[in-house]
């Protein structure tokens, strides 16, 4: 790649440009606000729960570039989740030797192995046929699971050790171990980022957009979208590998289709198409599952999120952080 | 110009619909460097033609040949490639893009990056010049930074063809171009494809008769998906038969049997 040109010589009006710039800036402060806050969280708040509200960030993250970036709703996403896990909960458990970080990558391999299998058989499918394939597919894998010995069915698979990373730094305390989850959470953030913001991902946006023009100007629309869908099942995977490292059982809960809903919820509620919705959204229900389930109300759980739901694409379709940005531009600019 | 050099051609194309025969073993020839027009009454299959010329459409038979190349199976992607273009009825950009995103999304396909999801999009920064002068080809300098779609409809045609040529096309398939314009628009577009075709075979599908008269140096007409007569615009604007079908009724409707993609 030769030296990059700046968009400001002539093109751009001295006025945009300074606007972008303050723009960075402000950005900037934020995302390093965000940090932050991650970095001290664990001081203030159990760390088992915010491991938990990570996992289920990343996942929802995952789920988003697919749904926010491409348009495709995937109705299995449980399936890699459960992959992840269950791959990485088994060889931990069997394999006492295996440092984490070796079975996390084995599970994201195998979600991604899984997710290339699920693309290739449904990428060509449009809108509702799309999910539909792809909640058949994960209903085999939920099956599959049920019956395959290593899962132990119903029961779910314990005792999953957390380990050494890299044999040397020991997760068994929660503090280090949140550290190890919140890490793999930005570098999964980080890919997502990168995708939108990529060469690749501006062709996304262009299918999004218009897809026959898209394929008119030469674009193989289905191969764009099938990388997309493997990159999303990767990270699902990912988070599923972590989410078992860190309770240390892998369950059918992850597989059933509920899950697939349930990521659906956390990315609208989020703010489906925005880089932190899904962030906000994921934290929003796993808080609130925990609350409920302490308060009288436990056996309303999912009542209550679905009556949250309805209320929210009634009334802000574009979720908490899209209506949040919406705002932000009207009051900024 | 070489002159008798089809560089598209159909034979015997045929596409049934459950059917119905939306177009019937039709015959067209696009000669090298010429603008070429498809025209003819509502429902005669104009648009069908079309689709199945972009690959939008599978042919139910016959055969299209490009340089003399069987081209028929091949997708709509692929024949974008090669070099055939082809624009849309409604203006089709991508509306939550800058104009020049909108034609470095077509040049960017050159760079061979298009796949690398772990680059920054800054490194397509290198096409923003070469955008630029495409922009400025269309008149559209001006409208860069600007998202798709809060420029206006004229605007946004013109930045269709400035898009169409970043990919530096062969052939040209335009859709009704001027579609939906007012007369200021429609004399900006005509003098623009006047202006690109230089160079390049343009085959158009067109129902203002002005601009068709203005523009192109051969036409066929169609009519219940046969061709009816074909000729330049002197030729065909005498012939008895395309009177009766097309000339009656000038008036644009919605077509109602065309299918679109």
């Amino acid at each position: 790649m030769s030296q990059p040109i700046d968009t400001a010589a002539g093109a751009l009006p001295s006025a945009v440009a300074a606007r972008r710039r303050r723009e960075r800036l402000r950005h900037g402060a934020f995302y390093l606000a965000l940090l932050a806050l991650g970095l001290v969280a664990p001081l203030f708040v159990y760390p088992v729960f915010l491991m938990k509200i990570l996992c289920f960030a990343l996942f929802a993250c995952a789920f988003n570039l697919l749904l926010g970036y491409v348009g495709l709703l995937s109705f299995g996403h449980a399936a890699f989740l459960a992959t992840g896990g269950y791959v990485t909960g088994y060889l931990l458990a069997s394999h006492p030797g295996l440092t984490p970080e070796l079975g996390i990558l084995a599970g994201t391999l195998a979600a991604t192995v899984l997710g290339a299998l699920f693309g290739v058989l449904s990428i060509r499918r449009q809108g509702i046929y799309f999910a539909m394939v792809t909640l058949a597919l994960a209903q085999l894998v939920f099956f599959g699971y049920l019956q395959a010995p290593f899962t132990g069915g119903e029961d779910g698979l314990h005792g999953v050790a957390r380990g050494e990373l890299f044999g040397v730094i020991s997760l068994r305390g929660n503090l280090s171990m949140y550290y190890f989850v919140f890490g793999v959470f930005l570098l999964g953030f980080l890919l997502i980022w990168r995708t939108v913001h990529s060469p690749f991902g501006q062709v996304l946006k262009a299918i999004r957009e218009n897809e026959p023009r898209a394929v008119s100007l030469g674009y193989n629309a289905d191969a764009y979208k099938l990388v997309a869908f493997v990159i999303s099942a990767a990270l699902a995977g990912l988070a599923g590998a972590t989410k078992t490292l860190v309770f240390q059982l892998a369950s059918l809960t992850d597989a059933h289709w509920h899950m697939s809903g349930e990521v659906i919820l956390m990315t609208l509620l989020g703010g489906v198409g925005t880089l932190f919705g899904p962030l906000v959204g994921a934290s929003l229900v796993v808080s609130l599952q925990h609350m409920l389930a302490q308060s009288p109300l436990g056996n309303w759980v999912d009542v209550v999120l679905g009556a949250i739901f309805v209320l929210c694409v009634l009334s802000f379709r574009s979720g908490i952080v899209g209506e949040a940005v919406k705002l932000y531009r009207k009051n900024f600019k | 110009m070489q002159v008798d050099t089809p560089v598209l051609e159909t034979r015997g194309l045929t596409k049934s619909f459950r059917g119905f025969t939306a177009v019937d073993s039709v015959d067209l020839c696009v000669q090298e460097g010429h603008v070429h027009a498809l025209i003819g009454p509502n429902g005669a299959g104009k648009t069908t033609v079309f689709n199945l010329l972009t690959k939008f459409l599978p042919p139910t038979r016959g055969e299209i040949l490009y340089r003399g190349e069987a081209i028929t199976t091949l997708k709509p992607n692929e024949i974008a490639r090669r070099g055939i273009v082809r624009s849309f009825q409604i203006s089709a950009v991508f509306a939550h893009m800058t104009a020049l995103e909108n034609v470095r999304v077509a040049l960017q396909r050159r760079l061979g990056t298009s796949f690398h999801f772990w680059k920054s999009a800054r490194t397509l920064n290198v096409l923003d010049e070469r955008a630029l002068a495409l922009l400025d080809e269309v008149g559209l300098a001006a409208y860069a930074h600007t998202l798709t779609t809060e420029m206006p409809y004229g605007r946004k045609r013109a930045l269709e063809v400035a898009t169409t040529l970043a990919l530096d096309p062969s052939v040209m398939l335009l859709d009704e171009p001027t579609q939906g314009m007012g007369a200021e628009d429609v004399d900006r577009i005509v003098a623009l494809i006047k202006r690109v075709s230089v160079g390049r075979t343009v085959l158009m599908v067109e129902h203002n008769l002005s601009v068709v008269s203005r523009l192109c140096d051969r036409i066929t007409v169609l009519a219940r998906g046969a061709i009816l007569a074909e000729g330049d615009y002197a030729m065909v604007s005498s012939d008895p038969r395309v009177r009766e079908a097309y000339m009656g009724r000038e008036a644009p409707e919605p077509d109602a049997l065309e299918v679109r993609a």
